[in-house]
Formats: C-alpha cells, sequence, structure tokens
C-alpha cells in the first residue's frame, strides 16, 4: 500500500498507546534501575523510553524466542504419543518504539526460517507481530546501520514509523496494512502533516557490505581470521544479543514420563557447536568459530538466503566483553 | 499431516539386528498407516531419529527405497541418543523426521560399472545405494564392494554380506585390518587402499563410492586416481554434526554448503571445491 | 606507560618472548586486550584505568600459546590467576615472563615467581573496596530476599557463559554444562536452570577465585555474577584462613583436608 505521512502528538502517542496497551501485548523498551535498556509488556507508558540507543538484548525474541517448546511427548515405550503445540494460540504482538536496525532484522530472520521449508514457529509469530517503530534521533560509536544498507529512519519491517519531529510531536509513516489497522483504531490522533523538520541522528558509513562480500568470498584462507581472533573468548555474547542470528540447538526434558522438545538459542562462537560425537570438530579453534560468524552473514547469506545478515545495530561490539568490533573488522576485511 | 516441521513421526522398532556389540540395525515401521503410504525417500537421504527425552541424531537412512514399508537405520552407541536408542527393545517407540538431503545420483549411474569402496561403521550409509541398485540389477554394469573393518567382529551386515558373496552378479570383497582377523576368516587381510590397489580395478566406464573414516578416504584417493578415476566419478557422503536437517539450525555447514540441504552426497570434484571444514 | 613499551619492545626484540599480551585502544573509547608479536608494534601498547579485562585467560588459550613464549601485563588480579594456573599445573613457571602492574599503574619489576609471590603477599587480598558494599547489603538479607534477589538477577541469564569464558580458571576443556550424559544442567535457559548454572560455577570456583570481578564484567545482561564467586571469597578466607593466588605450591583449599580446618559447616 501507500504510504502516507501523519503527525502526532506527544500526548497523542500516549492515548494511542493505552488504547493498545488496554487490549493487546504491547512489547516496549524501559531503562531498568541498573540503567540497561530491556523490553517490557505493557510498562506504563511513563516508563517506555524514547531515549534509548539500543536496547541490550534485541527484539527477536518475539519471533525467536530464546526457548520455544517444538511439541509436547509422553514416552510409555510402546504407546509412546506426541502432542503438537497450538500454534494458534499466539497473540498478537505490538512492538513499540523498536529502531529501524532492530525492525530491518525480521526480514533477515524470514529468510533463514523459511529457505526452502517453512518454519510455522516463526512464522506464525511473524504474522502477528505489529511493529511500531522510532527513527534514532540518537546514535553511538557502535552504530553502522548506514554501512549495511540502512539508516537512522529507514523504514523497512515497520508498520507505522515515528519520527521526532523538532517541536517533540512525531511524524507518523503508515505504512502497511496492519499498520493502517492501529490508525483506525483511533483515527483522530493521527493529524495532518505540519511541515516541521524530522530529527534524525547521523551514523557514518564505516564500510561497503558489498565490497566486503566480494572481498570475502576468497578470505576463508586469510591470516585475517586469526590474527583478528585472538582476544575472542569463545562466549555466546554477540550472537545472543545479536538481532539476526538465527542460530539454535534441539533438546529434549523430561520429567518422569513426559517431557518436551524445544529449540533454544545457541552460537557458532561455542567449540561444541560443531562437535562430532566422535571427537572430531570441524572448527576446532575459536579463529575458525570467528570466521564461520563474519562470513555467515556477509557472505554465506548474500548468495543463499539472498539477505545480509547485519542490521549495524553494534549490539555485537558494545556488548562483547573484549570489544571485538565488527564493524571494524569489516572495514579492515573491505581493504585485505 | 501437521505444519510443525519438528514434529517427528511415531515408529515402531520391528526387528533389532546386532551387527557388533556396539552396532544396531533398527527396522522401523511407521505407526500411523497413512504415514507410510505418503513417506517416500531416495538412496542417500537421511533423517533424525529420536528418543523422546533423550533427543535426537542424525543418521542416513540404511534400507533402500525399493523395499516399501518400513525404513532401516544402523547406528553405533557413542553419545547420549545412540546409547538410549540402543537399550530400546522390540516394539518401543522411537521418532523419525525425514527424509533430508540430496541423493546419490543413481539415475546418471545407469549402463556404468559400479565400484562400492566402504570402511567400518561408513557401510551404513552406502547399503541403502548398495541395495537399491542391486534390486534394479539391470540397468548397471559389474557391480564390486569392497569392505573393511577393523577386526572380524567389526564388520555389520554378516547376514548381507554372505548374501551378496553368494550372488554371481556382485563381486564383494572384505577385508580387515592386519591383526583383526580370526583363525576361519577367508577374506582379505590388509587396509582398504591396499586391497584396492591389488584388485586395480578399471576406471573405464565406472563410478567409484567411497564412504569411510578420514584416514581410509585419504589413503584410497590416491589409488583410485593412479587406476584413472576422474574426481566427478567418485561420491562420497559428508556427516557434520546437524540438528534441524534442514538448513535452519546452522551448524552443518562446510562454507556456504549446508550439508543438510546440499548433501550429504557429494562428488568428489564438489569436495574438492569446499574449503577445510569438514 | 613508556617503561612498559620499553620492556616489551626489548623481550620481543631479544626473542626471550614471541609475544606480549597487554592493552591496546580499540575503534572505541574502551580499551582491548592486545597481542604483540612485532617489536616495531610494541608502541600501541596502553596501560590506564581502562584496561579491566583479565588477560591471564590467554594463557591457557590454544592459539595464543601457539605463538610461542607469552609475556603477559599482570596487574594484581592477572599474577594471582598466574599463580592459581601453576599451582593447578596449567602453565609452567618459567615459561611466562610477567610485566607486573602496581596499583599505581608503573611497571614493577618482577623477575620470576618467588618475586611475585613477594608481591602478592603484600597486597591487600580480600575483595575489592568497591565490590564489599554490595556484598554486605547482600548478606543483611534474609535468605529469602537473598534468593529472590538472585531469582530474579539469574532470571534474566541468557547461557552465554561469557562469565565462564571470561575467567582464567574455567580452563576446562569440557564444562560440566557440555556433558549429557547425564545432562546435568539444562541447555534452556530458564530462571530455575539459570541458578543451577550460577551455583555450579561458584562452586567450582570456590577456594580457586582471586576476585578479579571479570564474571561479572563481561556479562553482557549486567547479572552482578561476581558476587557469588566473591562471597565465597569471603568464606573461604573465614573458614580457612586463605585466599586464592598467593603461591605457586597451594593446593586447592576445598579438595585438600587438613588436621586444624574449621568443621563448623558440617552439619
Amino acid at each position: 500500500m501507500e504510504t502516507t505521512r501523519k503527525s502526532i502528538r506527544k500526548q497523542s502517542l500516549e492515548k494511542l498507546y493505552n488504547l493498545l496497551s488496554a487490549s493487546r501485548k504491547v512489547y516496549a523498551p524501559v531503562i531498568a534501575p541498573d540503567k540497561q535498556v530491556e523490553y517490557k509488556y505493557n510498562p506504563d507508558f511513563a516508563e517506555v523510553t524514547f531515549e534509548h540507543i539500543r536496547s541490550t538484548l534485541s527484539v527477536k525474541n518475539v519471533v525467536f524466542p530464546k526457548v520455544e517448546n517444538l511439541f509436547f511427548y509422553s514416552n510409555a515405550k510402546t504407546e509412546s504419543t506426541i502432542t503438537d503445540i497450538d500454534l494458534n494460540k499466539i497473540p498478537e504482538i505490538v512492538l513499540w518504539g523498536t529502531h529501524p536496525c532492530d525492525n530491518a532484522a525480521f526480514d533477515i530472520l524470514r529468510s533463514i526460517f523459511s529457505w526452502d521449508i517453512n518454519d510455522e514457529f516463526f512464522s506464525k509469530r511473524f504474522e502477528k507481530l505489529v511493529v511500531i517503530g522510532l527513527s534514532c534521533h540518537l546514535s553511538d560509536e557502535y552504530c553502522f546501520c548506514t554501512s549495511v544498507g540502512l539508516t537512522p529512519n529507514s523504514a523497512k519491517g515497520s508498520d507505522i514509523l515515528l519520527s521526532r519531529l523538532q517541536n517533540g510531536d512525531y511524524q507518523a509513516e503508515i505504512l502497511t496494512e496492519k499498520g493502517n489497522g492501529i490508525v483506525t483504531l483511533s483515527p483522530e490522533l493521527f493529524e495532518p502533516i505540519s511541515g516541521e523538520e524530522v530529527t534524525v541522528t547521523e551514523v557514518k558509513q564505516k564500510f561497503n557490505h558489498e565490497q566486503v562480500t566480494v572481498k570475502l568470498a576468497s578470505a576463508f584462507e586469510n591470516r585475517f581470521w586469526i590474527e583478528n581472533s585472538l582476544r575472542c573468548i569463545g562466549c555466546g555474547a554477540c550472537a545472543y544479543v545479536c538481532p539476526t542470528c538465527a542460530c539454535f540447538d534441539i533438546q529434549d526434558e523430561t520429567k518422569g514420563k513426559n517431557g518436551k522438545r524445544y529449540r533454544s538459542w545457541d552460537s557458532c562462537g561455542f567449540g561444541l557447536f560443531t562437535l562430532h560425537t566422535s571427537g572430531h570438530n570441524p572448527r576446532q579453534v575459536q579463529s575458525q568459530r570467528w570466521r564461520q560468524r563474519i562470513m555467515h552473514k556477509f557472505s554465506y547469506m548474500p548468495e543463499r538466503n539472498e539477505s545480509l545478515g547485519c542490521v549495524g545495530c553494534g549490539r555485537c561490539s558494545s556488548g562483547c566483553p573484549v570489544d571485538m568490533n565488527i564493524a571494524e573488522q569489516l572495514e579492515a576485511l573491505q581493504n585485505i | 499431516m501437521s505444519d510443525n516441521i519438528y514434529k517427528p513421526y511415531l515408529m515402531e522398532i520391528e526387528n533389532i539386528v546386532e551387527e557388533t556389540p556396539d552396532v544396531r540395525t533398527f527396522r522401523l515401521k511407521f505407526k500411523n498407516s497413512d504415514d507410510a503410504e505418503k513417506f517416500s525417500f531416495k538412496a542417500g537421504q537421511f533423517g533424525e531419529y529420536s528418543v523422546f527425552g533423550e533427543g535426537e541424531s542424525t543418521f542416513c537412512v540404511a534400507s533402500s527405497p525399493t523395499r516399501k514399508g518400513y525404513i532401516e537405520c544402523t547406528f553405533r552407541k557413542a553419545g547420549r541418543v545412540t546409547n538410549a536408542l540402543a537399550n530400546l527393545e522390540m516394539g518401543d517407540t522411537v521418532g523419525f523426521r525425514g527424509p533430508y538431503g540430496n541423493t546419490f545420483p543413481i539415475e546418471q549411474w545407469e549402463g556404468k560399472n559400479l565400484l562400492y569402496i566402504a570402511g567400518g561403521i561408513a557401510l551404513p550409509p552406502m547399503r541403502c545405494v548398495i541395495w537399491n541398485t542391486i534390486d534394479l540389477r539391470d540397468k548397471y554394469k559389474d557391480i564390486t564392494i569392497i569392505y573393511g573393518a577393523r577386526s572380524v567382529s567389526d564388520l555389520v551386515y554378516k547376514q548381507e554380506l554372505k548374501e551378496w558373496e553368494e550372488r554371481p552378479d556382485i563381486r564383494l570383497i572384505t577385508t580387515v585390518d592386519p591383526g583383526g582377523q580370526t583363525p576361519e576368516w577367508k577374506g582379505e587381510t590388509g587396509f582398504v587402499p591396499m586391497v584396492l590397489e591389488k584388485l586395480a580395478p578399471s576406471s573405464e566406464n565406472t563410478v567409484a563410492i567411497l564412504c569411510g573414516p578420514p584416514v581410509m578416504i585419504k589413503f584410497t584417493m590416491p589409488v583410485l586416481k593412479k587406476l584413472g578415476f576422474q574426481d566427478k566419478d567418485i561420491y562420497t557422503t559428508l556427516e557434520n554434526r546437524m540438528k534441524c536437517g534442514f538448513g535452519k539450525c546452522g551448524r552443518c555447514n562446510v562454507g556456504k554448503v549446508f550439508v543438510c540441504k546440499d548433501g550429504p552426497v557429494f562428488s568428489y570434484e564438489q569436495i574438492l571445491l569446499l574449503p577445510e571444514e569438514f | 606507560m613508556n617503561s612498559l613499551i620499553t620492556r616489551a619492545k626489548e623481550l620481543l626484540e631479544n626473542k626471550s618472548v614471541q609475544v606480549v599480551i597487554g592493552y591496546e585502544a580499540g575503534p572505541t573509547s574502551v580499551a582491548r586486550p592486545a597481542f604483540i608479536t612485532d617489536p616495531a608494534k610494541a608502541g600501541t601498547l596502553i596501560y590506564d584505568e581502562r584496561c579491566v579485562q583479565n588477560l591471564a585467560v590467554y594463557l591457557t588459550k590454544p592459539e595464543v600459546k601457539h605463538l610461542g613464549k607469552m609475556a603477559i601485563v599482570a596487574t594484581l588480579p592477572v599474577m594471582r590467576s598466574i599463580m592459581m594456573l601453576i599451582s593447578e599445573q596449567q602453565i609452567f613457571a618459567d615459561s611466562i615472563v610477567v610485566l607486573g602492574i602496581s596499583a599505581d599503574g608503573s611497571l614493577l619489576d618482577i623477575a620470576d615467581v618467588k618475586v611475585m609471590q613477594g608481591y602478592i603477599e603484600k597486597s591487600d587480598l580480600g575483595n575489592p573496596e568497591k565490590y564489599k558494599e554490595l556484598l554486605a547489603e547482600l548478606n543483611k538479607l534474609s535468605p529469602e530476599e537473598r534468593f529472590a534477589f538472585w531469582q530474579k538477577e539469574l532470571s534474566k541469564c541468557i547461557k552465554c557463559y561469557a562469565c565462564r569464558q571470561a575467567c582464567p580458571m574455567c580452563y576446562c576443556t569440557r564444562c560440566t554444562v557440555e556433558v549429557n550424559q547425564p545432562q546435568w544442567i539444562p541447555v534452556q535457559s530458564n530462571t530455575h536452570g539459570n541458578m543451577e548454572w550460577h551455583i555450579l560455577r561458584a562452586m567450582h570456583l570456590a577456594g580457586r577465585c582471586i576476585s578479579c570481578g571479570e564474571c561479572g564484567r563481561a556479562c553482557p545482561v549486567g547479572i552482578p555474577c561476581h558476587l557469588l564467586t566473591m562471597h565465597l571469597v569471603d568464606q573461604v578466607h573465614n573458614y580457612f584462613n586463605v585466599y586464592a593466588g598467593t603461591s605457586e605450591k597451594m593446593s586447592s583449599v576445598l579438595s585438600t583436608f587438613e588436621p586444624n580446618d574449621k568443621e563448623s559447616f558440617i552439619i
């Protein structure tokens, strides 16, 4: 559908939020007492922050929860049974105030979960998601959305994109039918645009991702990986805070005879990830795992999933205990 | 059928063969006859076998698609799931998801000689295609099978080895590593590459299918090359660790190639293009 | 930090070591571990208050060891980690050159393990001041309140194992959480399983933790998990009157028995 632009006053935004929050699950960012930015379901509007650069964790959990039950079973030797999960019970979730990088990540996740064979757990959750995005008027040294084909106010992935106007009100770009559905809940809150300028932060481009992809095609054996991953300690922080990392484990957990099979977040940074039962490990050392992380996102995914596996949110780098700065490394890779 | 791609078929263990002290073959029958009817697979494909409460384990379907109504799998007790599988009894339920992955291009092999070379527990991934081609015997010329194991007791499918040996239209050579023979052993004694070199089969109009431990592959490849086999006429399977089986969980890739989707069957020509990550 | 750079350059030039593990400035405001193999690059080494990671974690990392003999920039917690690694026979005392850094940031002359031991013994070995207040506050809580506090904190855990990976004492090649026969700790992240993991981690570090606080600093979601191990540092000191990482011959407090050990905690 054609995008329409409206303006919405700060007070009207509160009304809209309360209206949504009264009738459905709204997932919105708040600043926790320890200063970490986290998402909560239906916090009071007064708690909701419009001033965050990035939440500690991404919001991928709304479509790819850290633990997802795949089915329940009863193990009774000859008479074992399986009980399916009712995916129709997945509730509608309104994401509130997520930034363009996080919103663009959903389509990347879709490119993985619908590759060849469709994963209903993801697609049902994705279907039920409404995204009210918020352009960035703040950024920091870790942001690099402009290097991966996005901008601080890209509309990709949003159903409605809010952008702060200079007078403190907001511009609302209504981008999809889902977004239109939100507007129709209370059309009077959306007023004609005032001509006021939007306030958008500037994010400097650090590298050209297309050139990086070209370079990576012949970089597998490069010394770069060993030299630049010496300080990587092999934790899963980067993968778990990443909005596009989708690797998972599948496990069973039983109590008595009954149990569930679930999938949970996993990380290519772990040695155990590829370890064979025989003891053989195709990715034996950390440099091979770090290479996999970058190659997967910037070389394999563009070719196999037709999407770049990164949105430039900077979480992996700001959350890394030893400053493995991915933008810095990609910039270097562009020039090898 | 549910849209839940992680939900396995329920299978009943119809038969158990103890191949060696730690290797078992299960014959699995679909508990639901509708599932049995809709199910089909091709030689080379694999699945996820599960014991509820212990998890899933990946191995190939070891029976031939020409044998309908059941599937068979052969596994070695090694980790959590295979140990749990080994403790099951006839009639017990296991889960099976699949088939996944690509297949041996047996149509392309029609009219050619087939040379199967397997070592140890790597005969099972090949057993499916061996039987498949034997069951379509008139489409292929000579069928030769070289199978080696560490010792006589490590040879799997002993019953079938006997059957193949007795068939005039199949040439079977079995061998055990030096020291692995028994006084009654009538087969060869020596490593697979040496046995192959001694046999020296012609590479003319022949496809070689090679599965075995890395060390066997390493020493067998030069012999095949010496015999004149071209990379495109040598096939093998890769067996990286997997969870989902359909390209989402992210652990089986070798470079950009996903073993679960692009494999597990590869020609040696394709293998040479892969980075060293398997 | 000219003396550090000079010393590092000298060590690399005369080939006493093949790599100097230290700190460098990154593209952002944080400092980070650096591995200098070329004497010409010794100038990039820095040491200031931003240099916080416990570098001893790299002494057992295969790719770093592969570079050859190592020199390491070592503040007190790093020196104590080195001492622990020597006493647990993970590294050889004479295979490492210690570039000691004093509390005021100047280069110490640590000629050998004996000298390092002397320096450690002279230092304040209790938990760092900045954590004492928090530890005291937690101790004031009732067991129920404390349980509630940890339950809330640990429910945030995403099982990324940054706490484990950042810890020099967590060098096991196969951690208990990676053992699945039996599955001691659930793979998934849930409050109960997260608590099991953090209790297990703390217990494995009891009598071995050297109070660097790196586990808590490494946590991407801000769980103060260092307070668990630091609490045990206090407990171990209280019961056995020892601090970890003070001698190259120290045997593990919790796996040895001494006739005069207090037994008041045995129920």
